[in-house]
């Protein structure tokens, strides 16, 4: 097995086999759009409004829940500092931490999308666009997220100064995976937005390893 | 364990190295050198900065003053990839067997699998190989940290209380492994309280920190 499917399949391993995070993930996601009919009440051309909102508020939210485990049990006992004699270099391991981590914690969210779907009133049009914007933004989500748990590894209470520093990163991916959903945005202006998805997680993908491997040399010494 | 290939021979020549973390200094104009084959144990008070220095040589803090050269490092290699560093903390991961592991280490280092099973029986734990880690004893988690030195060779081995938590016989099985690997050419620089019974011969030497302070 070559280096970097080891540390995939390792990184798979330890995620499914505490299956109680990927549970509490969906649970969470869920969880929003259950209670959100019920706090803004029954109307449903409302509800079918803001579901796009909703879903993505949800993911963004589930997404930080997640954020602080990529690195920091990690970091904790060692595995972190040993792997900087790995025979890949940090960026490299830093990509396969994040394919698995997406794999873990974003694509549940994408399965538990139809649950959503259904308390909030989508049509069949909406709730397929919704598919395909969270599967081209959430890359970019897990990618940011990624940044922020590199750079807040070493500090006892990261969890907290993480999000305040990614949150300005995510607030065009909220945009336009809101807009990529939204049905009366004007014509062409969905696609438009899914272009924009996806080539903000093809940026931040490609440029993320570099940077978070960088924090977490650095937050090391 | 006999690995069959010898180690490229790898000489450090350390001059004058200060290091700092934080505001404090730790050590101040360090000089030593270590030639392959042999032994340099660590030595000092707790707080002299034998884990610093440790860290210094594996390359995980900033210098602040002076060099480090390692000669006889092969330049199309990343620097790391000639040596092992085993720490105060064991990176083994509970919810992985301990198989698994060593599997892991053995893959991610550039090794294959085909050691890990002598490896952990040479570490006395292979009738644990398919429990899960997070069963081990302090003693077993250490003895799968350091079989890690074994399913990979490679020559420089940075060691960091090797000994702490092991019982007697572990005490001599590290004293085994450090023989061997010197004998293989290989170079160890270990920080530890305990003397090390080595076979004997001109190759250990001791270098002590902090003494002045």
């Amino acid at each position: 097995m070559s280096a970097f499917t080891a540390l995939l399949v390792r990184e798979l391993k330890l995620a499914t086999r505490a299956s109680g995070d990927v549970l509490t993930l969906i649970l969470f996601f869920v969880m929003v759009g259950t209670i959100t009919p019920f706090a803004i009440g029954p109307d449903k051309v409302l509800l079918a409004r803001l579901a796009p909102g909703i879903i993505w508020i949800a993911a963004f939210l589930a997404s930080l829940l997640a954020m602080d485990r990529l690195f920091r049990a990690d970091h904790e006992d060692g595995s972190l500092l040993a792997m900087r004699h790995a025979a890949l270099s940090m960026e490299a391991i830093t990509l396969a931490k994040l394919i698995a981590h997406w794999l873990t914690t974003a694509v549940p969210l994408i399965i538990a999308t139809p649950l959503m779907a259904v308390m909030l009133n989508m049509d069949m049009t909406i709730f397929w666009r919704t598919i395909v914007s969270l599967a081209l933004g959430t890359p970019a989500l897990t990618a940011f997220g990624a940044v922020g748990a590199a750079v807040t590894v070493s500090l006892r209470r990261g969890g907290l100064i993480a999000p305040v520093l990614i949150m300005p990163l995510s607030i065009p991916i909220l945009i336009f995976g809101v807009s990529a959903i939204n049905a009366n945005a004007g014509p062409g202006a969905e696609m438009a937005a899914m272009l924009f998805l996806g080539g903000i997680s093809l940026v931040a993908t490609a440029f993320v390893p570099f940077a978070a491997a960088l924090a977490l040399k650095l937050t090391q010494e | 364990m006999n690995h069959a290939r010898t180690h490229a021979p790898r000489h450090l020549e350390v001059s004058r190295l200060t290091c700092l973390r934080g505001e404090r200094e730790i050590f101040a104009d360090l000089t030593f050198q270590a030639e392959p084959g042999t032994a340099l144990l660590l030595r000092g008070a707790n707080g002299a900065g034998k884990t610093s220095l440790l860290l210094c040589l594996a390359g995980f803090l900033h210098i602040h003053e002076g060099t480090i050269a390692w000669q006889g490092r092969d330049p199309e290699q990343r620097p790391g990839e000639d040596m092992h560093f085993v720490g105060h903390q064991s990176a083994v991961k509970p919810g992985l067997s301990v198989n698994e592991n060593l599997d892991f280490w053995a893959c991610l280092n550039g090794g294959s699998t085909k050691n890990t099973m002598s490896a952990l029986e040479a570490a006395g734990i292979g009738h644990a190989a398919h429990l899960d880690a997070a069963l081990l004893s302090a003693g077993q988690t250490r003895r799968l940290a350091l079989a890690r030195l074994l399913v990979v060779p490679r020559p420089i081995w940075l060691l960091d209380e090797p000994t702490a938590a092991l019982d007697a016989a572990g005490d001599k099985w590290i004293a085994g492994l450090i023989d061997d690997h010197l004998d293989q050419g290989g170079l160890v620089i270990a920080a530890t309280h305990l003397d090390l019974a080595l076979k004997p011969g001109d190759r250990l030497n001791t270098l002590t920190l902090g003494g002045d302070k």
